[in-house]
């Protein structure tokens, strides 16, 4: 009879604790839709063609749109690649291919160290390497906040894409004659390069984002920003003034623009990763 | 004498080919010297970071030293710097993030790797790590307008009514506080947690299963006492990492913990953490001094997540190492 109630306990214990792990499940995966849901719910209402053409109207009037932040975070994102590409790209070659033990290795830890450093941390470096030798604020600062972080993101996928590429692709173009250059600038670059291109367009999304970085960098700006010395605004950081300000408006406008950057950023998700998940699929079959 | 020419020209061939093989080969050490000076740069951006950080935070470092980290008071107007308040701040609102947001993650984890079928658990996966890729400023936004009411309308009273004597639910809630900024960073961390240890555990070998059903186990006693443990190391990392985001998460928090630095036992009660005081004083900073004691705040806050980084890492890639092995 024991033996009988502690298999049914045992069994009533195995179905409650999956029970319990699967409820644990749904609500992570419900928080997305959550969101999703919301942001189209209370931004769908406030989204209009204004939005995306007009500035910032004055506080009290109604009405305006964010077509400054717009720009600004575009303005930011060209001067994050300029940074972020050249350097994360060309790194990641040097530790997949060039790089001898021990300097690849520190390479690789101060990418990883670069990686974990809290984001309002790197706009307090941008402020002290940019801002306070110009003296303030710019699109030139934020710019540089948004590019160092781009750096690790960008070196771990260029090198785990250029290691993914089959060793019988070098050795062939080393058999038929190339310098290792050669070999890996024509023939294994190009073969990781869907891989790396998306990886890169991950990390922008990522750090497009981004709004800790910018608050003393960027700062924000209600008006265009002509060239690139001057303070500007952006998507996130206009979200973050306009949520906590005391205007039901404003709140209106800041669930549009929450909706536009989270459809942008969602976006580039879902397509990188469905181009990725196809690379890796073909390259193993 | 076309002879003598074409002898000339054979003996210069070989050299010609010995110069371009050397000229090709200079093409590689040009190609290795050009990739790492790129490389060496991340390597001078990180010591530079470090350097800025460390020599810009002088000022308070001199005036306060040691007790920097352990002043309660926070006053710029005195030119009074304490970052007791800040610290206690961020760390209550990360160990909330663990508390609430591990047995969540490392629940849905089971499932995805032990449970789910392999095509409905990608499918979920990739959900989840969609989760990641939400900006902070988002999850702000909404936690402002849901999560701070709901908090206020529904848990306080709900809590305070049964567990009320406590301490830490004591006082009147606003919405805005430290379990507030807790509760989103739970959210947050999630697909950190998830997403790590789905995969450290479908690293275990199947054989490690297979050995314990044969022997009479359930799935879950399986999945308990074999699985899990075998993971364990790499759960334990991704629970590292997730701490680290928790720790340096800045606007979420700015949004919802209430920016008031005192000490406050309740979690009701409004708090501030490091990033969120930086975030908020720094474009105000009336002078040297304050700027200094938050670039200060800045480089413990460096240097926490840091070494919480460096032991996440450390534990994962020993997971994934022995599993590899095997």
């Amino acid at each position: 009879m024991s033996v009988i109630a502690r298999r049914t306990r045992r069994r009533i214990t195995n179905i409650v604790m999956f029970a319990v792990t699967g409820a644990c499940t749904l609500l992570a995966v419900s928080v997305l839709f959550f969101i999703l849901g919301y942001l189209l719910w209370q931004g769908g209402n406030a989204l209009n063609l204004d939005f995306f053409t007009k500035l910032p109207a004055p506080v009290g009037e109604t009405g305006g749109g964010f077509a400054n932040a717009i720009l600004g975070s575009a303005k930011l994102l060209i001067l994050a690649s300029l940074i972020g590409v050249p350097i994360g790209f060309l790194g990641g070659v040097y530790l997949a291919e060039f790089g001898s033990t021990t300097p690849a290795f520190v390479v690789r830890y101060t990418t990883d160290l670069l990686n974990g450093v809290p984001s309002i941390v790197m706009g307090i470096f941008a402020y002290r390497i940019v801002v306070l030798p110009m003296g303030h604020f710019s699109t030139l600062a934020g710019g540089m906040a948004l590019g160092v972080m781009m750096i690790p993101i960008a070196v771990r996928s260029t090198e785990e894409f250029l290691r993914a590429v089959p060793n019988a692709l070098r050795e062939g173009a080393l058999a038929l004659g190339a310098t290792k250059w050669r070999a890996v600038a024509t023939v294994v670059i190009p073969a990781a390069l869907p891989g790396i291109i998306t990886g890169i367009l991950l990390a922008l999304a990522r750090v497009a984002g981004e709004t800790a970085p910018l608050l003393f960098t960027a700062f924000g700006n209600l008006f265009w920003s002509p060239g690139w010395n001057q303070p500007t605004a952006s998507l996130p950081d206009t979200i973050f003034k306009y949520a906590i300000a005391p205007y039901e408006d404003w709140h209106q406008q800041a669930w549009a623009a929450g909706l536009v950057l989270l459809s942008l950023v969602l976006v580039v998700n879902i397509a990188a990763r469905l181009i990725l998940r196809r690379q890796t699929s073909i390259s193993r079959g | 004498m076309p002879s003598s020419t074409t002898i000339a020209a054979d003996a210069g061939a070989p050299r010609r080919a010995r110069k371009l093989a050397r000229r090709l080969q200079r093409g590689d050490q040009i190609a290795h010297v050009i990739t790492f000076l790129f490389a060496a740069t991340i390597f001078i951006i990180t010591a530079l970071l470090f350097y800025e950080l460390y020599t810009s935070a002088l000022l308070t470092r001199q005036k306060f030293g040691w007790n920097f980290l352990s002043g309660t008071t926070w006053d710029p107007v005195a030119l009074e710097f304490g970052a007791l308040p800040f610290i206690y701040g961020t760390l209550v609102t990360s160990a909330l993030a663990l508390i609430i947001g591990v047995p969540l993650g490392v629940g849905a984890a089971i499932f995805l790797a032990e449970l789910a079928p392999i095509r409905i658990s990608n499918g979920l996966a990739f959900i989840i790590e969609l989760l990641a890729a939400v900006p902070s400023v988002i999850y702000g936004l909404l936690a402002i307008f849901t999560l701070v009411p709901f908090l206020r309308d529904y848990v306080a009273p709900v809590v305070q009514s049964a567990l009320g004597f406590l301490p830490f639910f004591q006082g009147q809630s606003y919405g805005v506080s430290l379990l507030a900024g807790g509760s989103i960073l739970a959210i947050m961390v999630l697909p950190f947690i998830i997403s790590i240890s789905r995969e450290v555990l479908l690293a275990v070998p199947r054989e490690q299963r297979e050995a314990s059903l044969a022997l009479g186990a359930t799935q879950w006693e399986t999945t308990w006492n074999v699985v899990v443990p075998y993971a364990k190391a790499g759960i334990i990392g991704s629970i590292f990492l997730a701490l680290a985001r928790a720790l340096g998460e800045t606007m979420a928090v700015t949004m919802v913990i209430g920016n008031d630095p005192k000490i406050n036992l309740s979690l009701f009660a409004p708090g501030y953490s490091i990033a969120a005081a930086i975030a908020n004083e720094f474009t105000e900073a009336t002078g040297d001094m304050h700027i200094s004691a938050l670039i200060e705040l800045g480089f413990v806050l460096f240097c926490i997540t840091i070494a919480v980084n460096a032991v996440a890492r450390l534990l994962i890639s020993t997971t994934t190492r022995k599993s590899g092995v095997t």
